[in-house]
């Protein structure tokens, strides 16, 4: 019963950073910005360690990227993964082929269960998971959550969101959706991808941090996989949006109601 | 031929309003390609909804079938990828709604079509389309390219006008082949509320961790000026409020004529998600909450004060 689970992780800009655009608009400058696990996908390797602690297997990691990517790669292994896996990549990356690089790794690793963040916070695609279970064939099941919420005691006891079944053989999975709450059941393999409301992330402990150190990071070269590596979504201009004028204060209900009757005239 | 297909969205037998604003992203497509425009509805006894589109000038296709009856991305994927080919689509685009969202992107990679997701506008000069987006939840606005023949993408509903009546078009059954399925659905649990939806609602009041979880004056301004009520993520992260309350950049995004936003400082990722709103208040005890910087009126005070002099306002003057 003990399941194999591939938990991506993507090395993102840290969403409490300011993003500000070159002035010529070719990217975003990256002086002075932290970097950190796309949040997404901490709850994803949370959720694979949650798994692997009620059913038994190995969460593996896998992150496509330059060689500093090893960095989440590792805190996800300091939260408690078994081993890393970093497809060496230094060129853009889109959905198209991250999915593409993470379908070949899936075909050598050959996981029961591939959880993604349901996007990343820095292009907000929310794309790759979809596109991944296409390639390989496999039920998807996007935007995992729970109905518990975070504060409830199954949350507490860090019981999986994902209910395995008996025969560990489906996987139920909870999703919000437009207008209420959906239950999905896959058989596995299948991808999932994670929404926030799915789990709260551990910290990693510091024995956690010491023994990551010692874990098992295998690198792999993009280009030996033997995927298209030519990004199709290209980015040819970036801008930040108009800055909303705001600011005013009014010092009462009354001001408030006569600003809105009358000068904004909303109500 | 540069036509445009157009998944349309069936809920409780009738076509969700977001997919009308996708239908009139798709009619702005098809003015600057110059091809035709098709809309696909899946799902099963859709045939009166599907009747319904056939007035914005678009060939309707209307994919009726006991395997398409739950919204499951798996069967409805190669479904759309089918018709793409068969009416020979180049854009293949859907609101940004959970249907949209979870679908799309598997059938754009049934097509080889790179996507992009919560497009805000078209740019770019005539058919050589680019895609307007936010990245870096909302920081960031990309013009992108999609470089693969056929592209594929999401609009956000807010940002595009509802389809303008057209020609009436022809609807036609849609060519079903579903493949033995690995997903079984196994229920949905509607959330029923006697207020607007959320994103389609003219005034939306949200509230966070100022209101201690207590929702009910929030409700009751709502409900005095018809309006949704909407949460900020910590809210909805203590348990408070139901998850699909969420507003903000992994929630929901909205632009509604009226935001009143009590007891929210104003976090990067909720402000992305009601920055469009035409008029925005805050209501906040303290001076110095972010939320200030980006409402047109604010007022510090104590929500539980604030809310019940502005709900007994908007009665006495009906």
């Amino acid at each position: 019963m003990a399941l194999k689970i591939l938990v991506t992780v993507k090395r993102v800009e840290d969403p409490e950073s300011k993003i500000r655009v070159k002035p010529d608009g070719s990217g975003i400058v990256t002086d002075g910005v932290n970097y950190k696990m796309n949040p997404f996908d901490e709850i994803a390797v949370e959720e694979g360690l949650r798994l692997k602690e009620a059913h038994g297997g190995e969460v593996v990691v896998v992150s496509i990227g330059g060689e500093k990517s090893a960095t989440e790669i590792r805190a996800a292994l300091a939260m408690g993964a078994d081993r890393g896996v970093l497809v060496r990549h230094d060129g853009p990356l889109d959905p198209m082929v991250v999915s593409g690089l993470l379908a070949k790794v899936a075909e050598l690793e050959k996981p029961d269960l591939v959880l993604l963040g349901k996007q990343s916070i820095d292009d907000d695609q929310n794309q790759a998971g979809q596109y991944l279970a296409a390639r390989l064939g496999l039920p998807q099941a996007t935007f995992a959550s729970k109905q518990e919420s975070l504060e409830s005691e199954a949350e507490q006891k860090k019981v999986p969101g994902l209910k395995l079944a008996a025969d560990g053989k489906r996987l139920e999975v909870v999703r919000e959706i437009d207008g209420g709450v959906e239950t999905l059941d896959v058989s596995l393999p299948a991808v999932v991808t994670c929404d926030l409301r799915l789990n709260k992330p551990r910290f990693a402990s510091l024995p956690g941090i010491m023994k990551a150190k010692k874990k098992e990071l295998k690198e792999l070269q993009a280009a030996a996989l033997g995927a298209d590596l030519t990004p199709r979504v290209v980015i040819r201009k970036l801008a930040e949006p108009p800055a909303r004028k705001g600011g005013l204060k009014v010092a009462d209900v009354e001001e408030l109601w006569k600003k809105l009757h009358e000068e904004a005239k909303v109500v | 031929m540069s036509n445009v297909l157009i998944i349309a969205e069936a809920f409780n037998g009738q076509v969700r309003r977001a997919s009308l604003h996708a239908l009139g992203a798709g009619q702005q497509l098809v003015q600057r390609t110059g091809g035709a425009l098709h809309v696909i509805l899946l799902g099963k006894g859709i045939g009166e909804a599907a009747r319904s589109l056939a007035a914005y000038g678009a060939t309707v296709h209307a994919a009726d079938h006991d395997a398409l009856a739950a919204p499951l991305a798996e069967a409805h994927a190669p479904v759309v990828a089918e018709l793409a080919r068969a009416v020979g689509a180049s854009f293949v685009g859907a609101a940004a709604t959970a249907y949209g969202k979870d679908l799309t992107p598997r059938a754009a990679a049934l097509l080889e079509a790179a996507m992009a997701t919560e497009v805000t506008a078209f740019a770019g000069d005539g058919a050589a389309v680019l895609f307007r987006r936010p990245m870096w939840a909302g920081n960031v606005l990309a013009d992108v390219e999609l470089s693969t023949a056929v592209k594929a993408f999401t609009i956000r509903p807010t940002e595009y006008a509802p389809a303008a009546a057209g020609a009436a078009g022809e609807v036609k059954a849609a060519a079903v082949a579903v493949p033995a399925l690995k997903t079984r659905y196994v229920s949905f649990q509607e959330v029923k509320s006697e207020r607007p939806e959320l994103t389609e609602a003219r005034v939306v009041v949200a509230g966070g961790r100022g209101t201690k979880g207590d929702f009910k004056p929030l409700e009751a301004l709502a409900d005095a000026l018809s309006g949704a009520v909407a949460a900020s993520r910590a809210a909805v992260d203590a348990g408070w409020v139901p998850n699909d309350w969420q507003v903000g950049q992994t929630g929901k995004v909205v632009a509604p004529d009226l935001y009143v936003a009590a007891g929210i400082s104003g976090a990067i990722q909720h402000v992305a998600g009601m920055k469009g709103s035409k008029v925005i208040v805050a209501i906040n005890k303290d001076p110095e909450a972010p939320i200030f910087q980006i409402a047109d009126y604010g007022l510090v005070g104590d929500l539980f004060k604030v809310l019940p002099e502005l709900v007994a306002k908007v009665k006495a003057s009906r």
